[in-house]
């Protein structure tokens, strides 16, 4: 049963997508928004962790670098000014919707497995890390015209 | 005569539920000058708040004499508030703007309007060829006209067509809007003042209505002070004049609204105090609702909000029990932690209780400023006009044919440009003009260090349009000298949907025009024109913009077609929507329980309350509100920034009763300059003694962005709070109290944050600590002592002798009770 790597996995971009909404805050701490929210969002990727880790260790642990090889590493910011807060902005929004889709198919795996309380941290995780996505997009929309046009 | 200075709500008339509200007629007139000298009388409303009191100037000698309550309106029955009894004085200083100033060689010198146009049009054309719309932001005000604001808006968005445009009433009003798109689909006031005769519980949240609307105030007092009175609950950390009256009174901590909300709804569903069968029939999202604070019990809150649960039951049992409920909120509400979010929370109860459309049943999410309301309608705040939906293209081709142009220009990618984001765009230099009217950011945005940088930076092209050479007028490349209220026509709006007429009295000092004639000539000269290639704006004065209103407005919430200025002139206040069904205007909204939450009419599709994500047409549909309110529920959340050992203190910021925003009329009217000249901070007696401060002691307080020095006052505020109220610039000081000098502007502290939702600036959510710079020289602090500064002691005890407030004979009012 290969369900627990896919736990590794999804862990592991959750983490990583913690990392990068912490990195986003800090790098573009001077647009007002970015700090507070990228922080919010951050501490909800740790607590998708741990709601996973009990599941993960239940399916059989699973090795680091298994973890390494199958997760995404794509933030590579901050980078500076309008144009690198989209860039950043659009980085998160791919590890989110990596994030996203794992977290959907976590939860093909929790339906064949027959498993309720897996079903519900899915369930709740999965909305949030949605509710992730719609704000990067919010953030990006309002943010292109003025960073691909009238920026310098 | 009554010192309306000592005395700021005058003499009480007492009513029972569901009469009249008695008429007093509040008069003053300058020193001098008796009745049978006026000329005449001319119809108007208090541009001073957002109460939208009537009054009539009189004029005498083509000059302001002094004003009185109009006894026909529903609004005010012929109150005056204090700071319009004398705030008019300042239309007469002597240091108006009379003519235009430019920038030479780095200093401000007098221009024709002609050389001051034609710079700000040769840029525009520049801006335009180099750099295209975007290049342009225009930062407006909640204190200009209906006229003004639709007529900026039309040339922002159809004319330059540039997202950029907003007004300061981002900083004071963006929250109640954003609230009631939420929960009810779009903004509009549910109910009206006259809720507030039929009420048996009154509740304030955050909203300190004795010194930010207090004839709203007067009209309370007498309904508690009359046969059958409400019950009183006040949320607030400061001792405010309605707190004083409370029966119960939560003296909450700063940025923890939603703790307490979530708990006084829990209270209110776990004891069956709801309706069920309106939440059925008229809402959705209850479950969801039930589901977050039965996590909120009163204990649970009353830690986080540090005040004893038994007072939340208290608080609970008035609120839950009542059978026609009022509650409002403001800026405890909305310039903290989870602004929208507290906000919803309090239309969340309204909704559960049912309580909403019926004669005294009803939430006010409050206005600051007079005009507050015309700036979100017309679009000039961060909105479409007549509460359209950006995202919903049918209501973008209803603009793009009103105004005949095509709908690739108006933009519309996103929401409007709100104002924090406008400064940042101008600090990263891809905005280069940048138009600020009627407004003095240096002193009132947050982190003013950080605004007074952009403002002086290089390759931004600063237009300030003002009646005064404000702080923020000192940084600019052009200044437009402005007419003011009285010296121009229009209308305005207050936040009950009444709209009123005000008069041109007199005319402007100098060559300083209307804001609208300002506007207009700038459309003229940048040559805007629509599809067919005539003019994009067609009208030329108040009352042909008004019509070309009236017919934006046709068929939306906001409907203005039924009302005229002819109408406004022979009666007094109207509230929209007016309209053929409804020609005498519309007392309370949604009386039938169905909101504007069809998705083909809502004024936005909402939006996640905790990171302010937009939801989309296709969300709005599977949520298929279909007229239904949307209850959002929210969890609490932490506040920015927490008190710890460097910063052991909360910091707050606010109002007096006797200033308006940064002072530039109530400066100006030695009455209110008198009663409250200079800035002060206010610390709660146990701070006080374990700091060594005593009452005008002058203390030092620092945030990590800045600083102020002030003279201590030592008052009942909560323990760990500071207060400095943000009224006091620069512009009136001697240079060695300027921001290079002793720093007084309580912004110099805030932080530069918004609220996800709604994206107004957190002023009341920061850290501080306190040093005492100075044993006392025995001067008491300059706060006032007839209102939430009420010192503790006279200091006949300890620190200095507090004299009390008052006026004396120069600020003596007459009032009649009972004259039609």
């Amino acid at each position: 049963m290969y369900l627990a790597n896919y736990f590794g996995m999804l862990c592991g971009a959750e983490l990583e997508l913690a990392e990068g909404f912490r990195n986003m805050g800090e790098g573009h701490g001077q647009e007002p928004d970015v700090y507070f929210i990228c922080h919010t969002l951050a501490k909800q990727c740790d607590e998708h962790v741990e709601k996973l880790r009990p599941f993960a260790e239940r399916y059989g642990e699973i090795a680091p670098e298994e973890r390494n090889r199958l997760g995404p590493k794509i933030f590579v910011g901050p980078r500076e000014g309008g144009l690198g807060l989209l860039r950043d902005l659009h980085d998160l929004y791919v590890m989110a919707s990596f994030c996203s889709i794992t977290w959907t198919m976590v939860g093909q795996g929790a339906q064949g497995t027959r498993n309720p309380e897996l079903l519900e941290v899915v369930e709740s995780c999965e909305s949030e890390t949605a509710t992730q996505m719609k704000w990067l997009e919010t953030r990006m929309k309002q943010a292109a015209p003025q960073a691909l046009i009238a920026a310098s | 005569m009554t010192d309306r200075i000592a005395n700021p709500w005058g003499e009480r008339t007492p009513f029972v539920p569901s009469e009249e509200w008695p008429v007093r007629v509040d008069q003053f007139l300058e020193e001098g000058v008796s009745e049978e000298d006026v000329d005449r009388w001319v119809q108007s409303a208090s541009i001073l708040h957002s109460n939208g009191d009537a009054i009539d100037a009189a004029v005498k000698d083509g000059r302001i004499v002094g004003v009185r309550g109009r006894a026909v309106d529903r609004v005010n029955r012929g109150r005056v508030d204090p700071k319009d009894l004398f705030g008019w004085q300042a239309n007469n200083s002597e240091d108006r703007l009379k003519r235009p100033l430019v920038r030479k060689d780095g200093e401000l010198v007098e221009a024709s309007w002609d050389e001051a146009m034609g710079l700000i049009v040769e840029r525009s054309r520049q801006l335009l060829d180099e750099k295209g719309p975007l290049s342009f932001g225009f930062y407006t005000t909640g204190q200009l006209f209906l006229e003004e604001y639709y007529t900026l808006g039309v040339i922002a968005r159809a004319g330059l067509g540039t997202p950029h445009l907003d007004g300061n009433t981002r900083t004071c009003t963006a929250t109640a809007a954003q609230a009631m798109k939420e929960s009810f689909g779009s903004d509009g006031q549910p109910g009206c003042y006259t809720d507030i005769d039929h009420a048996d519980a009154i509740a304030l949240f955050g909203h300190n209505v004795a010194e930010t609307q207090t004839v709203l105030w007067m009209r309370m007092l007498d309904r508690l002070e009359g046969k059958e009175p409400p019950k009183l609950v006040v949320v607030d950390p400061r001792p405010t004049p309605p707190a004083r009256r409370a029966d119960v009174h939560l003296a909450i901590r700063n940025d923890t609204n939603v703790a307490l909300m979530n708990a006084l709804l829990h209270e209110i569903i776990a004891n069956g105090w709801y309706d069920q069968e309106y939440v059925d029939a008229h809402t959705i999202g209850f479950d969801e609702l039930k589901k977050t604070v039965m996590r909120y019990p009163p204990e649970r809150a009353a830690e986080i909000c540090g005040v004893p649960a038994e007072e939340i039951r208290e608080a609970a049992r008035i609120i839950g029990m009542a059978k026609r409920l009022v509650s409002s909120a403001l800026q405890g509400f909305y310039q903290s932690m989870q602004a929208t979010a507290a906000a919803c929370q309090l239309n969340n109860l309204h909704l559960i209780r049912g309580m909403i459309g019926k004669p005294g049943c009803t939430v006010l999410q409050m206005n600051g400023q007079p005009s507050a309301q015309n700036t979100r309608e017309t679009g000039a705040n961060g909105d479409l006009p007549a509460f359209r939906n950006w995202d919903n293209p049918k209501h973008i081709q209803e603009l793009a044919d009103l105004w005949n142009v095509d709908c690739l220009q108006i933009p519309h990618w996103a929401p409007p440009t709100h104002a924090m984001q406008i400064w940042r765009f101008a600090e990263q230099g891809s905005i280069n003009l940048l138009w600020i009217s009627g407004t003095n950011p240096a002193v009132s945005l947050p982190e003013i260090s950080r605004i007074r940088r952009i403002l002086a930076q290089e390759g931004l092209f600063v237009v300030v349009q003002d009646i005064f050479l404000t702080e923020t007028a000192q940084y600019a490349d052009v200044v437009l000298p402005a007419a003011t209220w009285g010296e121009k026509l229009g209308t305005f709006t207050n936040t009950d949907r009444t709209v009123h007429i005000t008069e041109k009295a007199v005319e402007p000092p100098g060559e300083a025009k209307s804001d609208l004639d300002i506007f207009l000539e700038y459309a003229r000269r940048m040559n805007f024109r629509n599809k067919d290639g005539e003019p994009l704006i067609k009208w030329e004065d108040p009352e042909s913009c008004f019509e070309a209103w009236k017919e934006c407005t046709r068929g939306h919430l906001c409907d203005y077609t039924g009302i005229t200025y002819e109408k406004l002139r022979e009666g007094s206040g109207i509230q929209w929507p007016c309209n053929e069904e409804s020609p005498e205007g519309t007392e309370r909204l949604y009386t039938d329980g169905v909101f504007i939450t069809q998705t083909d009419r809502c004024e936005a599709y909402g939006h996640d309350l905790l990171t302010g994500a937009a939801l989309s047409e296709a969300d709005h549909k599977v949520m298929n509100p279909a007229g239904r309110a949307i209850i959002k529920p929210i969890e609490y959340q932490q506040p920015l920034e927490e008190p710890d050992k460097e910063y052991p203190f909360r910091y707050t910021t606010g109002r007096t009763v006797y200033h308006f925003h940064t002072r530039t009329k109530t400066a100006r009217a030695p009455q209110l300059q008198d009663a409250a000249p200079d800035a002060w901070v206010e610390i709660s007696p146990v701070d006080a003694k374990s700091l060594g401060i005593e009452e005008g002691n002058m203390v030092r307080v620092e945030s990590p962005r800045g600083h102020v020095e002030a003279r201590a006052r030592v008052c009942n505020i909560a323990q760990g709070l500071i207060f400095v109220p943000f009224h006091y610039g620069y512009f009136d000081v001697p240079t060695k109290d300027s921001p290079n000098g002793r720093h007084r502007a309580a912004n110099e502290m805030t932080i530069s944050a918004w609220d996800p939702v709604s994206k107004q600036p957190l002023l009341k959510s920061a850290v501080a600590r306190v040093i005492k710079v100075a044993d006392s020289d025995k001067t008491p602090s300059p706060a006032p002592t007839t209102t939430a500064s009420e010192p503790v002691s006279d200091g006949s005890t300890d620190g200095a002798l507090v004299p009390a407030t008052e006026g004396g004979e120069r600020a003596e009012v007459s009032s009649v009770i009972g004259k039609e």
